[in-house]
């Protein structure tokens, strides 16, 4: 590789050709203002339009500031970052952008992580000289994202992520000059187009344009009905990434503090996703041995690979974009609904509590699982078997509200029958972890033989596809791996041409798997605080005296006492589903 | 907008056209130009068709339509009006004459009226400017036309049903 020597603030360095002057001065310890711009390590995240201006800085020689990101490092080059032309041109673009911007910082979402606000917190722009029309806009309140495209900046981050890494292909850049927007096709509603509400949007929007529908007062109105027993229901990835709002280092784990909050709150009972996600193991796993053994039996009509269905946005992108291959993924439902559908008929009736009486709550590291919760197919006459669906972040909120000290918190257990669960539930949280849980399962099941070693690193990463074969006695069981739902088209473009040689994938939506998930607290870029929730999420599991699912002693008690078996009669009704084309006419008003 | 129904031989003769730019997304600019001049405009149920047919998000589609002022989602009125707002026509008062047009029919430049007889554009210079202002409708050119003449000329091609 050729190399290259330039001056950044007076400081000599020695980059690779091809190396911009963002990265250059970033290697020399230079922080360039960014506002744009994004990259994400390790994922096929690549934001750079060049549009905001916001990373100028002075080039010997050049008339005009050159925009750092999108400039490349140059023998010879020497480079100023923050001199007074420099400084007072990034002023005069950020008081441009604000002059079209709702000042509504105090009652915003977004307030306090907004990048668009810290920035101008740093530059120190206490007045806008621009005055002049602001725009505005149709907004768009789905069940899981809200637009607020007032708040937009044009940064097309969202775009990239819905387009380029996700290739959902939602949103674009509608109409020209002044009356641009970010929207979907003819601006209509995201609940009408073919979003899939992974939320990787909302993740990576830099003001509060795009944010998560706000469920926190419905849980608050619920725990103050006196009729209403509440109960709620916390996903493996929340606990791994709630700390990061409370000041904590990355990959904390904060399961014990977020339990006693959660009580604290007021629900009735604490639960854990990781039961259900227990539950999942066992029917997933067991769909897939039937299936298994019809193909080794012979049989041509089975489906392989088979493919995960616990991610709600991974369920809506196939259902728009593969209806043909409605038939492949597995028929279980996701670890939110198949504890709501338990909570609601074998916990309702054990507790004697009238289905209608028991709000479930679930805290989710998701936006689509907001969707998901909101599907009719998951209602009984009506009544949702999840109620509401909040995320990490509004969780966060909601213990920020009611004034916990989150760190002085105690360590409290999760209540029983639903909250008992094997490290398997647990690193659902992470890509690779549930067809982890899977194959410790499945193994047993399959060659009755016990598993000494439950570790498949060979499934663990951050690779976007990954691929493993497990020996499963003899029997050769290739798994793929995917997550991103780029990456995941990938994979399902190779099925529909006949071209796979999986026996079973998983796909999740999101990069790393749910501790990426739309409604985590924001990464701001930072690819390791994914790494740091997944290494937190391998922790728990390894530190959990069961292991694998089907030694969980209440799933046993459940299939004893409620159920029958796996893939039974019971558990078709209560935890399998359909799924439905998607593709909607379009629809204008 | 209501739902349209779009003739299934112009969709046939759609995916033609299509077929013809070899249903490559880079030639989508010339794809919609071809739907444009067989439609005479791009309601969003084309658009579908054109990125079904290339393989592109309805939402790309829909953001390079609405950038080119070239295209139109609004079909033109059965007799389609022009202002010109050339330096001529403009310092001999075409704005008011616009201006005019738009009270009278009700609608905004870009616009049809809702019973599909009129719709309103604006134009640089038609060549004429010695009849300077000069509005046309359809093939038509009017010139010297004052704001007083406006209404005389919608009532001209209203009472026009054949």
């Amino acid at each position: 590789m050729d190399k290259i020597k330039l001056t950044i603030d007076n400081t000599l360095v020695e980059v690779e050709k091809g190396t911009t002057v963002l990265e250059a001065a970033k290697l020399t310890g230079v922080d360039i203002p960014t506002l744009c711009y994004l990259k994400l390590e390790d994922t096929a995240f690549e934001n750079t339009p060049g549009g905001c201006r916001m990373c100028v800085v002075e080039v010997e020689g050049r008339r005009n500031l050159a925009p750092s990101c999108k400039t490349q490092c140059e023998d010879g080059m020497f480079v100023s970052t923050h001199t007074p032309r420099v400084v007072n041109a990034r002023r005069t673009v950020m008081e441009l952008i604000l002059s079209d911007h709702p000042f509504e910082c105090l009652v915003c979402t977004k307030s306090g992580k907004c990048d668009l606000q810290s920035l101008a917190q740093d530059l120190g722009i206490r007045e806008i000289h621009y005055q002049g029309e602001k725009s505005t806009y149709k907004g768009d309140e789905s069940p899981g994202i809200i637009r607020e495209p007032e708040k937009c900046i044009m940064c097309r981050r969202c775009e990239t992520a819905c387009n380029d890494v996700q290739t959902v292909g939602t949103l674009s850049a509608l109409y020209r000059g002044f009356g641009s927007v970010v929207a979907p096709a003819f601006e209509m509603d995201l609940d009408h187009s073919s979003c899939t509400f992974c939320g990787q949007c909302v993740a990576v929007c830099p003001t509060g344009a795009l944010i998560e529908r706000d469920n926190t007062w419905k849980v608050m109105e619920a725990i103050m009905n006196p009729k209403k027993t509440v109960i709620v229901q916390t996903a493996p990835a929340v606990r791994a990434a709630l700390g990061e709002e409370f000041g904590y280092e990355a990959g904390t784990l904060v399961t014990g503090k977020m339990v006693s909050a959660l009580r604290k709150i007021g629900f009735d009972y604490v639960f854990d996703t990781d039961f259900a996600a227990d539950l999942t193991i066992m029917e997933e796993g067991t769909e897939l041995l039937e299936r298994l053994n019809k193909h080794l039996q012979g049989d041509k009509n089975v489906k392989l690979p088979m493919l995960t269905s616990c991610c709600p946005g991974w369920v809506n992108f196939f259902e728009y974009h593969f209806p043909d291959m409605l038939d492949i993924p597995s028929t279980a439902k996701s670890p939110q609904q198949m504890f709501g559908a338990i909570a609601k008929s074998y916990f309702a009736e054990k507790m004697n509590i009238d289905r209608k009486d028991l709000v479930v709550v679930s805290v989710m590291p998701c936006l689509a699982k907001k969707f998901e919760a909101a599907r009719p197919e998951f209602a009984v006459d009506g009544d949702p078997d999840v109620n509401v669906s909040i995320t990490t972040r509004e969780l966060a909120q909601m213990i920020k509200s009611a004034n916990l000290n989150f760190d002085a918190l105690k360590d409290d257990d999760f209540d029983r029958p639903l909250g008992e669960s094997s490290g398997a539930g647990v690193i659902f949280g992470s890509t690779g972890g549930v067809i982890e849980a899977a194959v410790r399962t499945a193994y047993e099941l399959h060659t009755g033989k016990t598993l000494e070693k439950v570790d498949f690193n060979e499934l663990r990463g951050f690779e976007g596809i990954r691929s493993a074969t497990i020996d499963f006695d003899g029997l050769p069981i290739n798994i793929g791996i995917a997550h991103g739902l780029g990456n995941a088209r990938t994979l399902l473009e190779e099925i529909r041409a006949g071209k796979s040689q999986f026996h079973a994938i998983e796909i999740m939506a999101c990069p790393g798997g749910c501790i990426g998930g739309g409604g985590q607290p924001y990464h701001h870029g930072d690819v390791s605080i994914l790494k740091k929730r997944q290494i937190a999420i391998y922790q728990e599991d390894a530190g959990k005296p069961i292991r694998k699912s089907h030694e969980n002693p209440y799933i046993q008690n459940l299939y004893k006492e409620y159920l029958g078996a796996p893939c039974s009669e019971k558990s078709h009704e209560l935890l399998h589903t359909n799924y439905f084309a998607k593709k909607k006419k379009i629809e204008i008003e | 907008m209501a739902h349209i129904k779009l003739a299934q031989n112009k969709v046939a003769e759609l995916k033609e056209v299509c077929k013809k730019f070899n249903n490559d997304k880079g030639e989508l600019i010339n794809v919609l130009h071809a739907a444009q001049s067989l439609f005479g405009y791009l309601p969003a149920e084309v658009q579908e068709v054109v990125a079904n047919e290339l393989n592109v998000s309805i939402a790309h589609v829909h953001g390079v339509v609405s950038f080119y002022s070239f295209f139109t989602m609004i079909p033109k009125g059965k007799y389609p009006i022009s202002i010109c707002m050339g330096t001529a026509c403009y310092v001999r008062g075409a704005e008011k004459v616009l201006n005019e047009f738009k009270k009278l029919l009700d609608i905004k430049v870009g616009e049809t009226t809702p019973d599909g007889v009129f719709s309103l554009n604006s134009l640089r210079c038609v060549g004429a400017c010695g009849l300077a202002p000069v509005v046309t409708v359809g093939e038509k050119v009017h010139g010297r036309v004052a704001v007083e003449d406006v209404k005389s000329i919608i009532e001209e091609y209203k009472n026009d049903k054949e």
